[in-house]
């Protein structure tokens, strides 16, 4: 009897302890993610004291660590939303077509073998991604379009497509293979190819899923840094003209965070102004991918 | 009526027919299915053994027979909807309208064109009324508005379902009952007019009344078309077909006239399974 509660004593020890670690695990990412947003808030506040609003979010000029100094952000939004257009533009197409390719046209067989390589493309490390698009794909597109910059948003933009494309194909993959199989059979029951099948049944069945997938992309694509600063420059520039050097939100960041801007200085603040604009980039979409599924499920139920 | 289209008899397959051996030429007679040998496995597992059996035009036949007895199997095996199952084989003749199904170089696009499906669970596309109906004429690449328009009513009304949505044929179809789904369904299987439409427990998953309401419009249908329906309720199948067949583990082991069927049946096993004395 001694023994066994000794046991049992020993036990609810290290139960007790044990899921105290668990709490302290689960409150340490509650802490940095209200950290991140306390420090975005703070930093943000002290910035918009000195620079207005208005000016930040209609001057087209982003020159802060310049002598004549423009606090504009749309040259930085309009460089990512321009790389990330052209990744999306990229993965899209190519994205969806794997997955339907996969879900309604290969057997279960080759569709367990090609996941792990798709996968791959998103587990490439992004500096590899970075140099490829500048030594490999910039100096072939010279070729072909003469003119063009040695840093573009172009072959950073498809490059980036690349590393997205698993995004997109494998949460497509997954929308398509949950419509129930009794459409599928319905369609091909009425006498419809595999094609007709996919595109005027299981895509449109499967929309909300898409549609998040490609958000999903977008938001990996926008959040994307390495692969633009490498290959895009580090020119803010309101353009959409996808040959010359741009500047990406992320790609600035990251350019003042490695300088030796002084800390607390204004130069110093306009990364967390950055940081507040990429972060509600992000959550916009998020609330578009939301609002989609809600509309999708209200049309279908 | 495109019957130009609705042929499943490719012309080069004539000549394959002459060759056939004349017990086998059926092109004249009556029978617009006929299984000959037909063995089925899925795998290993010997699904239907040697099942002979020829059905007529413009009647109603009766699949019926304990759970897993092969007659989903059956029925599948008309349109060819098993082919996208890797281990479904398939050895003997299949005959829809003296054509070897199997054999023979046929587009199985136009086989199911005119062999139609009705499913066990109402499946229709989420899309609305009208679309679903319209979908196998579209997908035939029929652009004619007129045409559409004109067939998709067609065949609503023929489900009877015509007062109950031709004020919202807008309408998604998966926001109506299951039994006006259902409907949906089969009208959406007579849009493209085939020869036979194959039914696998149709009624399963409906209500009494709109059971009742499908049983007549099976009646109605014989008019025009073949119909060949599974059923696990005898009732039903005594009240709608003419031919009943009954299968038991694989084997087709009894067919003949449905009243002959069920008031004088010559197998003892159909006796026990008609008269639920079934183990
Ligand atoms: N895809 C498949 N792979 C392997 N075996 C199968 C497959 N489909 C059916 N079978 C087997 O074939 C047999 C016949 O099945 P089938 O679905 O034709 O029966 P059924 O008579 O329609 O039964 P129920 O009345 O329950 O619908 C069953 O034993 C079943 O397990
Ligand atoms: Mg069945």
């Amino acid at each position: 009897m001694l023994i066994l509660s000794d046991k049992m004593k020993k036990r609810k020890i290290i139960e007790f302890s044990i899921e105290k670690l668990l709490l302290a695990s689960s409150l340490i990412s509650i802490l940095t993610t209200g950290g991140i947003i306390i420090v975005l808030t703070i930093e943000g506040v002290a910035f918009f004291k000195e620079v207005s609003v208005i000016d930040f979010l209609t001057d087209t000029e982003w020159t802060p660590l310049f002598t004549q100094k423009h606090f504009g952000i749309l040259p930085l939004l309009s460089g990512t939303i321009l790389t990330s257009f052209i990744a999306i533009a990229v993965a899209l197409p190519i994205g969806l077509s794997i997955a339907v390719f996969l879900s309604e046209y290969s057997s279960v067989r080759f569709r367990e073998l090609i996941k792990p390589v798709l996968e791959l493309l998103a587990a490439v490390p992004t500096v590899i991604y970075g140099f490829f698009a500048l030594i490999v794909v910039t100096p072939f597109l010279q070729k072909l379009i003469p003119g063009m910059s040695s840093f573009n948003s172009l072959s950073a933009g498809l490059v980036m497509g690349i590393m997205i494309i698993p995004y997109v194909s494998s949460l497509s993959q997954d929308a398509l293979l949950a419509v129930p199989s009794s459409l599928r059979e319905a369609s091909y029951g009425m006498g419809a190819t595999r094609l007709q099948t996919s595109v005027k049944v299981m895509i449109p069945a499967a929309s909300s899923g898409i549609i998040v997938s490609v958000i999903l992309a977008i938001s990996r694509a926008v959040g994307e840094t390495m692969i633009v600063a490498i290959a895009a420059g580090q020119q803010p520039r309101l353009t959409l003209n996808p040959l010359v050097p741009v500047e990406t939100i992320t790609a600035y960041i990251v350019q003042v965070s490695l300088g030796d801007v002084p800390h607390g200085s204004l130069e110093y603040r306009t990364i967390f102004a950055a940081g507040i604009t990429l972060f509600v980039f992000t959550l916009i979409l998020n609330n578009i991918s939301y609002w989609f599924k809600r509309k999708y499920q209200e049309k279908y139920e | 009526m495109i019957s130009a289209e609705k042929e499943i008899l490719p012309i080069l397959n004539q000549q394959e027919l002459y060759t056939v051996e004349p017990t086998h030429l059926h092109v004249a007679s009556s029978d617009i299915v006929e299984t000959i040998d037909v063995n089925v496995f899925y795998g290993d597992f010997h699904a239907l053994k040697d099942v002979n059996l020829a059905i007529k035009k413009n009647s109603v036949t009766a699949l019926i027979g304990p759970s897993g007895c092969g007659k989903t199997t059956f029925l599948r095996l008309l349109n060819r909807m098993n082919d996208y199952i890797p281990s479904h084989m398939v050895r003997g003749k299949v005959l829809i309208n003296g054509v070897d199904i199997y054999r023979d170089k046929i587009e199985i696009e136009q086989l199911r064109k005119e062999v139609g499906m009705v499913f066990q669970k109402p499946n229709p596309f989420p899309k609305s009324i009208f679309e679903n109906v319209a979908y196998g004429l579209r997908i035939q690449g029929i652009k004619d508005k007129h045409l559409i328009h004109e067939r998709v009513i067609n065949a609503i009304q023929q489900v009877g379902l015509w007062n109950e949505v031709k004020d919202n044929l807008r309408k998604n179809a998966l926001a109506l009952s299951g039994g006006q789904q259902q409907r949906v369904c089969i009208a959406r299987t007579l849009a493209v007019e085939p020869d036979i439409i194959l039914m696998d427990e149709p009624t399963s998953a409906l209500d009494p009344i709109s059971t009742s309401r499908i049983e007549e419009l099976i009646l109605q249908l014989k008019q025009k078309y073949t119909i060949i329906i599974v059923t696990h309720n005898m009732q039903q199948a005594s009240r709608i077909s003419d031919t009943t067949a009954f299968f038991y583990l694989g084997e087709l082991i009894e067919v003949g006239k449905t009243t002959d069927i069920f008031t004088n049946p010559r197998n003892e096993r159909t006796e026990r399974y008609i008269t639920g004395r079934f183990g």
